[in-house]
């Protein structure tokens, strides 16, 4: 019986008057890669961002149900917004290093959490190593960010929420912005990331999908159609809808 | 109307333009002219070297810049030490903590501070707050440095608030979204990140509103006790090189030393102004193309 780390319980989600979720049940097993897939528009990044509580921002976001991390409600008012996105990172569709260097976009998030001083270079080090990074910036730490390529960048930002060791990173389609060579290498380490970390991936690649997930949910319209390991949904879905999106008839 | 008759409205058109164009160019090379012959006639008569270290400005014999110079100064950075702080958290609340209906309603009303005529402020000066500023001082004479500064402070912030809330609505969201989800509070987000990207807007907002606080003259003039010495403190009367010119312009016998002395101060001023303007479009232009 695998173990669940995250999940979401008859969560409802409106803009304003717009429902973009419709009665949501899911949940993330632990040290897995689960894929949400689905036309745009279909809710998998609202759902994905309802989770470290990006909607807190969004004046009419409305929220209804329940959203746990294991036990803890994440939106009880008696938890810590900013704790929770401390364990549950986030890593976005377009790269966004903060306009500072390599190095303080890494020790931005410990200062916040007031890391002491004296272990921040080795939890940066340890943090780029694990992302694939160190070797390439290693020796240019003090460099403005944005100077990197746009693949860099995303692993920067990889980086900079893997130092803070989270229990999940939710990422939102996070090689829509890059080339098939850096995209092959974020593939690479999310691969060796589920090790240590819980992966909630949005894609709307297919392939993507096929090749990095142990399972992956097809999203219609606000709700979760079919869920599934990787293998069932991609060979034998048992939805026509999801046969249908699956065979590329619509999208 | 036929096709060449239209054609040559289009040429008409283009020589009044060409005109319009060309005739505001030629007034405010004009303007540069005057100011920069006179002044040079002036150095004929007096030797730089007086103008800028001497400490007296008496316009029968002795013409220093300096207790002019120093008075402006005093008053415009006394101005910027209290519109900037002020300006620059009022344009971070209206950008990121109030709610939009507030935001709507509070930003033209800041902006409409701009229209309220210098004249008016210093009346103002005159009659609330340098008394007020004598009695919070215990002082005999409310009209000094810091009563110049906090009217000057007052007509400065639309300019800064305006200028600084640009600049901070420019930053990106996705930079707010990164410092968020690493589990930043409004607060920290606010100084450690958008801040510091706008940072070349709020230099400008800063630049633009010095300049206005340098070049202003009616409120100064009304207000700063008009004492033609080097002042030692914010309490002290001072008059600004605006407001030598303003008083003096009007009773200088036409062509003498006096004359030509009031055309170099104000060249002198114009330089100013213009270098911290050029310095504000400067950053202003690079908040421009950090937003594209």
């Amino acid at each position: 019986m695998e173990e669940i780390k995250l999940r979401a319980e008859n969560l409802n989600l409106y803009f304003g008057k717009k429902q973009i979720l419709k009665n949501v049940s899911i949940a993330f097993p632990k040290n897995q890669v689960t894929a949400l897939i689905g036309p745009s528009g279909c809710g998998k990044s609202t759902l994905l961002r309802s989770f470290n509580r990006m909607h807190d921002l969004s004046p009419d976001a409305k929220i209804e149900g329940k959203l746990f991390l294991e036990n803890l409600d994440l939106y009880d008012k008696k938890n810590s917004v900013t704790d929770i996105r401390k364990r549950i990172g986030m890593v976005f569709q377009k790269p966004n290093p903060l306009p500072k260097s390599i190095f303080e976009n890494l020790s931005y998030a410990l200062n916040i959490h007031n890391y002491p001083k004296h272990s921040i270079p080795n939890l940066i080090e340890a943090a780029l190593k694990e992302s694939f990074l160190w070797d390439e910036v290693k020796d240019e730490l003090k460099k403005p960010a944005v100077k990197l390529s746009g693949g860099q960048q995303q692993r920067l930002c990889i980086a900079r929420t893997v130092v803070l060791r989270p229990e999940v990173i939710l990422m939102d389609e996070p090689c829509s912005a890059l080339d098939p060579l850096s995209t092959k290498k974020i593939e690479e380490l999310i691969e060796k990331l589920k090790e240590n970390f819980t992966i909630v991936i949005v894609t709307h690649n297919m392939q993507q999908a096929q090749r990095i997930s142990n399972k992956v949910a097809f999203m219609y319209l606000g709700e979760i159609i079919e869920f599934d390991t990787c293998d069932t949904i991609f060979k034998n879905p048992k939805n026509e809808l999801t046969q249908r999106y699956i065979g590329g008839h619509f999208g | 109307m036929n096709s060449r008759t239209r054609e040559k409205i289009d040429s008409l058109l283009k020589l009044i333009f060409k005109g319009a164009g060309f005739l505001t160019i030629t007034l405010l090379a004009g303007i540069f002219f005057l100011l920069f012959s006179n002044s040079i006639l002036f150095f004929l008569d007096v030797s730089p070297l007086d103008f800028f270290t001497g400490s007296q400005w008496d316009p029968d014999t002795h013409f220093s810049i300096i207790p002019l110079l120093v008075s402006t100064f005093w008053v415009a950075i006394g101005s910027m030490l209290l519109a900037v702080p002020l300006g620059v958290l009022t344009a971070a609340y209206l950008s990121e903590m109030a709610p939009r209906s507030l935001q709507t309603v509070l930003k033209p009303i800041i902006e409409m501070l701009a229209a309220i005529p210098s004249v008016a402020i210093g009346f103002l000066g005159i009659v609330l707050v340098g008394p007020g500023l004598a009695q919070l001082f215990g002082i005999q004479n409310g009209l000094n440095a810091l009563n110049g500064s906090v009217l000057l402070a007052v007509m400065a912030l639309p300019t800064i608030v305006s200028i600084s809330e640009d600049a901070i609505n420019a930053v990106p969201k996705s930079h707010r979204e990164a410092s968020f989800a690493l589990g930043a509070n409004k607060w920290e987000t606010l100084f450690k990140v958008t801040i510091p990207a706008a940072f070349p807007g709020l230099i400008a907002a800063v630049m633009l509103g010095l300049g206005r606080a340098l070049g202003e003259t009616m409120t100064v003039l009304m207000a700063t006790g008009n004492s033609a010495a080097i002042p030692r403190g914010f309490l002290d009367s001072v008059r600004t090189i605006t407001a030598t010119i303003a008083i003096e312009m009007g009773e200088v016998p036409y062509q003498t030393t006096h004359y030509f002395a009031l055309f170099a101060i104000a060249g002198l001023l114009f330089l100013i102004t213009m270098v911290i303007n050029l310095t504000g479009e400067f950053f202003a232009n690079r908040l421009r193309k950090f937003d594209a």
